[in-house]
């Protein structure tokens, strides 16, 4: 490419990368402001002062912290059951033999394709059954039993392992058990990080069942408690980007930390060009 | 190891899941499809009024209608936006340049941002005195609307904050550009193909699997589209906003009406069934997968 191509590229991707990433500066510089200084016209790009205390009292305004607890325990316990269900049943349709199992990998694959929106009416008749309405237990418990997708991901990877490791094993006298949690799940390691990075940004941005399932104040999540933040007539912009701010800085870490999981995990799930 | 072993042990493994699916997502469907012929508030005892809740909704419920095509015109409007952006930045981004990783990481970020937050800053962002659109727009001498307080103006500007959060689609893009082998080009290169014969004869054909999941995803997601809705307009002004889904939550949730909330979940369940199909069934027309070329 000619040096006038190049330089065009470049305005161009400096240009566009810049609208994509204003509302982000936008957002921490607002939450680093003192209240007088979010109105200011033209806006000050640089806050001054910078008030990282808005930080600490937005935090205590609201019960945050306890908000944070809950969404943690969740996260944590959702993670931990959807790794191991969903590569439970991932080595069961790719590493066994059974009849009708491709009858329910079929069934599987089809059932991606039922929506949250129309399981959570019955969902929640069924957990107020439980008297599971106002625990957590509604969002963490169904984790447990395995993820459509997160099975057919690992499934793609298992297949990938030769069998002959399989056949080893079991005449070194390993149970079939024994194979899965020994010999696979070590090697399958990185499709599993990349199920769990899955799972914690799912489960920490999650909004809509925590608005259904949840009412008592004390058991909210960050995004409940952001959003009931918004809705109270005393708070200033600046406190509510700051939550924003840290809102966001959990994705954003794992973000960084796993961006190759990510993107491995995109390419194993046989989308090729 | 005999049959019945086999069997068993398969079972075991995968019967996890045949339980959570039974549990948490098949009998709910079904559940879901049965007090939809009900009339049910939770609260008494559900009345089987058998197609009358889908009745009334075709016949005398313009909310219906107005959720439905807010959430169509958002889906053919966003969706193909997205796709376009995204397909175009990560073309830029495939180009062997310097730097390349760091505006990658730009591009991706905004979409690291959901839900509420998301919606948060964005109301920020587009507020009509002090937010940072319309002083941008007012060096362009426009006076920026009220975005969020104009029906004329609110659809679009969730369009717009749709458009900045598609980088998650850039990066499926950039693993299906990366896979075309560099072969491709320089033969038809020699062959004399422009740069622009190049990108639709190889680029576009080589990328359109990729193109396809990134349609079928956005299509769906358009549909199941609830939280800035929620958040950010509560539906309005003047219903501009109103998605489906925060229709069916606000009959079921706020109206008590379970059996009609659960008939228009059908409607959303067979109208997202029904486009997945579509599009996989006219796929073979127009997605190029390498392995089985045709003649």
């Amino acid at each position: 490419m000619n040096i006038f191509g190049k330089s065009v590229t470049y305005a161009f991707l400096i240009i566009s990368s810049f609208v994509f990433i204003i509302p982000f500066i936008w957002m921490v510089s607002t939450s680093l402001k003192e209240p007088g200084a979010i109105f200011a016209f033209p806006p000050q790009w640089i806050p001054d002062p910078f008030l990282f205390q808005n930080y600490k009292s937005a935090w205590t305004i609201a019960p945050f912290q306890q908000f944070l607890e809950n969404t943690v325990t969740i996260v944590v316990l959702t993670t931990i059951g959807t790794v191991i269900s969903s590569s439970i049943v991932a080595f069961g349709f790719a590493r066994l033999v059974f009849r009708g199992r491709n009858v329910w990998f079929a069934i599987l694959l089809a059932s991606m394709m039922i929506p949250y929106e129309v399981t959570i009416i019955p969902l929640y008749v069924e957990f107020k059954l439980l008297g599971w309405i106002d625990t957590l237990r509604c969002l963490i418990v169904p984790s447990f039993f395995g993820a459509a997708f997160n099975i057919f991901l690992l499934r793609q990877y298992f297949l990938t392992i030769p069998y002959d490791l399989d056949e080893a094993a079991i005449i070194d006298g390993c149970s079939t058990f024994q194979v899965y949690w020994r010999i696979m799940l070590p090697i399958v390691a990185p499709a599993l990080v990349t199920v769990a990075i899955f799972q914690v940004m799912n489960a920490w941005t999650d909004f809509m069942g925590p608005l259904i399932f949840l009412n008592d104040q004390r058991n909210y999540t960050l995004t409940l408690g952001l959003n009931l933040f918004r809705n109270s007539y005393l708070t200033e912009w600046n406190n509510l980007m700051a939550i924003a701010s840290l809102v966001t800085v959990v994705p954003l870490i794992i973000f960084f930390i796993g961006q190759k999981y990510l993107i491995g995990g995109i390419a194993a799930s046989g989308i090729k060009g | 190891m005999n049959k019945m072993t086999r069997q068993f042990e398969g079972y075991s493994f995968i019967g996890l899941w045949i339980i959570g699916f039974m549990a948490f997502s098949l009998g709910p469907l079904l559940f879901s499809l049965i007090i939809s012929f009900f009339k049910w508030s939770l609260l008494d005892k559900p009345v089987f009024i058998g197609l009358k809740n889908y009745i009334d909704m075709f016949k005398l419920d313009p909310l219906f209608w107005k959720s439905l095509k807010v959430t169509f015109t958002y889906a053919v409007v966003s969706v193909p936006l997205g796709l376009i952006v995204s397909l175009l930045l990560a073309i830029l981004l495939n180009l062997k340049l310097k730097g390349m990783g760091i505006f990658r990481t730009l591009f991706y970020l905004p979409s690291v941002i959901t839900g509420v937050a998301a919606a948060v800053l964005w109301m920020w962002v587009l507020q009509p005195d002090f937010g940072i659109l319309n002083y941008f727009l007012s060096f362009l001498g426009i006076q920026g609307p009220d975005w969020l307080g104009d029906p004329n103006w609110a659809l679009t500007s969730l369009i717009m904050m749709s458009v900045w959060g598609s980088g998650g689609g850039i990066v499926i893009f950039l693993a299906g550009l990366q896979n075309i082998p560099q072969l491709l080009y320089d033969v038809s290169s020699i062959d004399g193909a422009t740069k622009f014969r190049q990108f639709r004869a190889i680029t576009i054909p080589m990328i359109t699997p990729s193109i396809f999941f990134n349609l079928i995803m956005g299509v769906i997601g358009a549909f199941r589209t609830f939280t800035q809705g929620y958040v950010m307009t509560n539906g309005g002004p003047l219903n501009s906003t109103y998605f489906y889904a925060l229709y069916i939550y606000n009959k079921a949730f706020q109206d008590l009406q379970m059996g009609y909330a659960a008939a228009l979940s059908w409607i959303l369940f067979i109208i997202i069934a029904v486009l997945t199909l579509l599009v996989f069934k006219t796929s073979s027309s127009w997605v190029y997968y390498e392995t089985e070329r045709k003649g």
